[in-house]
């Protein structure tokens, strides 16, 4: 039995949990606890150690979903979470600009784990508010070789575009790597 | 869609970053302690900025700038009151009162110094609306947006934001891989070259303040300001494994290596995984 794994970052409160949610196909091994600080009370519950969802591909392969804490305290997990990614999705909450900054720290972040590619996924394109996806980018400093996807985490068909785009990321690599 | 936001989380800087960028076209919204402004581009340019309640006309423009004189301001508006400021720029111009050049600077100092006083804005919230341009009869400009952020990041004083905007001394810096603007439409400082002539991947931030003798605080400001302005960027190198290799006093190899502190190359960190499992997952995701 072959696992691989996908890793799914982003500030807090910008839908990780959801997007594993939405895809998984076990209820997903959420380690959520009540919302301790005033200033993070945006949402009831928030992940601090890990969120955990599953694919099973085949008899012998299996797609894991880790999920990392996305508040700034529990940021040592990140490192042990990201040993051995096939790749990682960076949420952005696109109506909340006030996490950008951080999102970009987060990005910069696990690009120095691994040289694994990755997308950002702009998250929450149903709110009203929400930035467009190419001015995420901008934003965001992410290099025109990197994919920046719109999307609805609670949405299955816009999380697997957002799977699906990171997985045709790989490939391309791939195909780089052969022909160097 | 309008884009919404505080601007202690997304500055002004950010802003015009975002704005140059992108080309946008529209009509910036700043509510702050300090007033209210609005600020008009087209393709990313800067074209028109105004305080709300301090804004000027063309006239008294001209006047501040000794252009004109109060007295032939005075007869002037009583000839044409109620006009828009680009006929009567067009009138002065045609009756040789002024020269086109001087209504052009004018109007490029005003917006600009409007400009430069809401940049030192960090408090309220902001909101851009594409496509709007209310200035129907106004004198408009055209400003580039690296000159801008330049020479108002040249007045944002604030320690504590450079910390955060550079945070790192010790990461190299490169020039943009597509730099937005050629080097020769910039207008650099003295400094600002000097540290340019340093910008290598082997050079750190902190590397090169002391090339130049620069303090923290002035290399931070100086590199804030060629981040912003797109001309170089960091160098995010992959963490490079430590190994420790014992040796004696001299430095020379030891036979012992501590094996277990030889870390793989970052490059081999990448799962070796085959293509078919990738098209597999590939698959299964699309019947999901």
């Amino acid at each position: 039995m072959q696992t691989l794994k996908i890793v799914v970052t982003g500030p807090f409160s910008s839908g990780k949990t959801e997007l594993i949610q939405s895809i998984s196909e076990i209820d997903v091994v959420s380690t959520d606890r009540a919302i301790s600080q005033e200033a993070e009370r945006i949402k009831d519950a928030t992940t601090v150690a890990m969120d955990f969802g599953r694919i099973t591909i085949d008899e012998e392969l299996i797609l894991y979903l880790f999920g990392t804490p996305g508040q700034r305290r529990f940021d040592f997990m990140w490192e042990i979470l990201s040993e051995g990614m096939l790749g990682f999705v960076v949420m952005v909450d696109s109506s909340r600009p006030e996490t950008f900054r951080e999102a970009r720290r987060i990005l910069n972040t696990f690009k120095n784990y691994s040289p694994v590619p990755y997308i950002v996924a702009a998250n929450k394109q149903d709110m009203e508010d929400a930035w467009p996806a190419d001015d995420l980018r901008i934003v965001l400093k992410v290099s025109p070789d990197v994919k920046v996807v719109p999307c609805i985490a609670t949405e299955r068909g816009s999380v697997k575009e957002v799977l699906l785009e990171l997985l045709y990321s790989i490939l391309a690599i791939m195909d780089r790597d052969e022909t160097t | 869609m309008a884009l919404k936001g505080r601007l202690k989380d997304f500055g002004i800087t950010q802003l015009l970053n975002l704005v140059n960028l992108a080309r946008k076209t529209g009509t910036l919204y700043l509510e702050s302690p300090e007033g209210k402004a609005f600020l008009c581009f087209r393709q990313g340019k800067l074209i028109y900025s105004a305080l709300r309640g301090e804004e000027k006309n063309l006239l008294t423009l001209l006047q501040e700038a000794s252009k004109l004189t109060p007295n032939q301001v005075q007869i002037i508006e009583s000839n044409m009151a109620g006009k828009a400021d680009r006929d009567i720029a067009m009138m002065l111009v045609q009756a040789g009162h002024i020269k086109q050049r001087d209504v052009a600077s004018s109007m490029h100092q005003y917006v600009s110094d409007q400009m430069y006083h809401i940049f030192s804005w960090q408090e309220g919230t902001f909101r851009f609306e594409p496509g709007s341009l209310p200035i129907q009869g106004k004198m408009t400009v055209s400003i580039a947006l690296e000159n801008v952020i330049m020479e108002g990041s040249r007045r944002l004083k604030e320690w504590e934001r450079l910390q955060d905007e550079v945070p790192d001394l010790d990461v190299p810096l490169k020039f943009a891989e597509r730099p937005t603007t050629p080097l020769r439409d910039i207008n650099l400082t003295v400094e600002e070259w000097r540290v340019i002539s340093f910008v290598n991947p082997q050079n750190t931030i902190r590397r090169i303040a002391q090339s130049n003798n620069m303090s923290e605080f002035q290399i931070r400001k100086i590199a804030y300001r060629l981040l912003q302005a797109g001309l170089v960027e960091f160098v995010h190198a992959p963490r490079q494994a430590v190994v420790h290799v014992k040796g004696d006093a001299l430095g020379r190899k030891g036979k012992e290596q501590d094996k277990k502190a030889v870390a793989k190359p970052v490059a081999q960190r990448r799962p070796a995984v085959k293509r078919g499992l990738i098209h597999k997952l590939i698959d299964r995701i699309r019947e999901l």
